[in-house]
């Protein structure tokens, strides 16, 4: 069953097509991933989805719900969180204020602070919780917004370069984590450059070039396509 | 409830802070024991624009939203309440125009935020926005000088000032000289107490969020705009009280106490003195109107050149604010007192538990 549903949606700045007629299904359940060289308009795509660019033409279904005119607070309500490209913390806040602000609206006093712990513990940030987070280093910051985007108990989790910054073994463990969500019943939707990554978490996945989906389907035919090599490799412009 | 006096949001928490709290509100209520009725007079008009200085530490320290309309909404509330005792005819009616004078800028705060907020403006041109609204009310109610603007037997009367309204009264009793500074203490204690809960709570914890990263906010799932409509009608809300009670203090009001040097004033009270705490904010703005209304008693050129010069040494040397630096180090040194003095006591202890063993 379709948990996401984008049907022809184009996004144009000025001149500038960055996403052009794309149709995409999230099925609920699934780990997918969007893959593609920069530029694509997989970043696009993502905020077209949340709700921060409205789209120039085409629709969005979340729940077999039309959003496309829904503003980015009402699809979080809805079930959707994010964790953006560059972290998006709140910098100037202890590391447990950001994780107490988004819980506050779904659990209140002894049970919110053993979920904070918990989420806390699960980051590694226990020991940093007093700090500000703008003090943290860029992978603590990357957890720090997956834990608050994780926080929210969403339905469609929408990670934006999860991994950027973080050394091997952190990203190891952050796949591992997305896994343990997935296995949970949470949708998780990845945009991610670092294949290895994506080899160990995507069940299906979707390639954009150039605005315009390029290639989707299982990991392994993804893989094996040859042109999906060669607009990595940079042999193809245009499609 | 009273749990959220303290927080991560207000500087100043536990017993000792509570004990010094109570101290000097203990000084503020005996002080017109001892002081002259003149005296009593000139800090209750100080403590009047308190209100105003509350409510702009509350919109920018804390929501992030600078605006230079706190005289705007000061205006109204102090015209309305102008308007509204003449027109009611005085006695006890006057504090049904206080209260109504203040719903009336709160409304005109809803209005204007309304148009603001939803139409995207921010950061600076919040204050251009708000500065441009001050300035227009500022010269139209300069151009009133004519017998046709008047609103019942209330004249607008232009630049001479509105006059004639009644000051706050209880039946036949004036609130005037001590009794009005009683009212303003227990009316700063009210506001300051019910601001800290406010910042300390969730919704406090959005407010501030919302001034980190509106973006973030929205991602969890909150509707930024309605908090900064909020805290906007509130830190406008107490402009209004500032403007009310001024009216009622003089039983005056003219358009120069909205106009620009008097729209710059909070900003500069509120910087100087840290617009990220609410204590700092309400013991600075005290300490520099107090300081203002004794220079401007031999200059008052002297005293607006001082407040310049403060707002920039405040810009470059201090940009957090002066009293809440010195309340940071404060804290500062009084933790690090603490911890050395523990940590003998700790040795100690672990010394006589090693010679038992």
């Amino acid at each position: 069953m379709a948990l996401v549903d984008v049907k022809g949606v184009s996004k144009r700045f000025g001149g500038l097509t960055a996403v052009s007629d794309v149709d995409l299904t999230v099925n609920a359940g699934e780990v997918h991933c969007l893959i593609g060289p920069n530029g694509a308009g997989k970043s696009t795509l993502f905020k077209l989805i949340v709700g921060l660019y409205p789209p120039t033409t085409g629709s969005i279904f979340f729940d077999s719900v039309d959003i496309t005119a829904e503003r980015p607070y009402a699809r979080v309500q809805r079930g959707m969180s994010i964790k953006m490209q560059a972290p998006s913390v709140f910098k100037e806040l202890p590391v447990r204020q950001n994780i107490q602000i988004a819980l506050q609206e779904r659990l209140s006093g002894a049970e919110r602070s053993a979920e904070e712990d918990r989420l806390l513990a699960l980051f590694n940030l226990a020991e940093n919780s007093g700090k500000l987070a703008g003090a943290l280093s860029h992978g603590q910051q990357q957890w720090l917004e997956i834990g608050m985007a994780l926080a929210l108990q969403p339905q469609l989790l929408l990670l934006d370069e999860p991994t950027a910054g973080m050394s091997p073994e952190e990203t190891y463990k952050t796949g591992e984590l997305i896994k343990s969500f997935n296995a949970e019943g949470m949708t998780v939707l990845v945009v991610e450059h670092d294949m290895a990554f994506v080899r160990q978490v995507a069940q299906r996945v979707t390639v954009l070039h150039l605005g315009k989906i390029f290639a989707r389907g299982s990991l392994e035919s993804i893989l094996e396509d040859e042109k999906v090599a060669e607009i990595y490799l940079g042999k193809t412009h245009a499609h | 409830m009273l749990k959220l006096l303290d927080g991560p949001q207000t500087l100043g928490r536990g017993k000792t802070f509570w004990s010094c709290f109570l101290a000097v509100l203990a000084g503020a209520l005996i002080y017109p024991v001892f002081a002259d009725s003149y005296d009593v007079g000139n800090f209750a008009y100080f403590l009047i624009w308190i209100f105003m200085a509350l409510g702009l530490c509350l919109m920018w320290g804390y929501g992030g939203m600078l605006s230079f309309g706190q005289t705007f909404f000061f205006g109204i509330a102090g015209y309305g309440y102008g308007v509204l005792a003449i027109n009611m005819g005085g006695g006890t009616a006057t504090i049904a125009a206080l209260v109504l004078s203040v719903v009336i800028a709160m409304i005109a705060a809803g209005i204007l935020g309304y148009f603001m907020i939803w139409g995207g403006i921010s950061g600076i041109f919040f204050g251009i926005v708000t500065l441009s609204a001050t300035l227009v009310l500022a010269f139209f109610l300069g151009q009133t000088a004519g017998p046709e603007w008047h609103i019942g037997p209330a004249r607008l009367n232009g630049f001479n000032g509105m006059k004639g309204m009644d000051p706050l009264t209880v039946g036949n009793f004036d609130i005037e000289g001590s009794a009005l500074y009683y009212l303003m203490i227990a009316l700063i204690v009210i506001v300051y107490v019910a601001l800290r809960m406010l910042v300390n709570s969730s919704i406090g914890n959005v407010i501030v969020a919302t001034r980190e990263n509106p973006q973030r906010a929205e991602m969890l799932g909150y509707d930024v705009r309605k908090y900064q409509l909020l805290t906007f009608v509130i830190g406008s809300g107490l402009a209004g009280l500032s403007g009310a009670l001024y009216t009622s203090w003089g039983q005056f009001i003219t358009p120069s106490s909205i106009g620009l040097p008097a729209a710059a004033m909070p900003i500069v009270w509120v910087a100087f003195s840290g617009r990220n705490d609410l204590t700092a904010t309400l013991v600075g703005s005290f300490l520099l109107l107090f300081g203002f209304q004794t220079i401007t008693v031999y200059s008052q050129q002297a005293a607006l050149v001082l407040m310049g010069v403060l707002l920039l040494a405040t810009v470059m040397l201090a940009p957090q604010g002066f009293v809440l630096g010195i309340g940071k180090l404060v804290v500062d040194l009084w933790t690090r007192r603490r911890r050395r003095d523990e940590a003998p006591a700790l040795a100690d202890a672990g010394r006589l538990q090693s010679d038992e063993t």
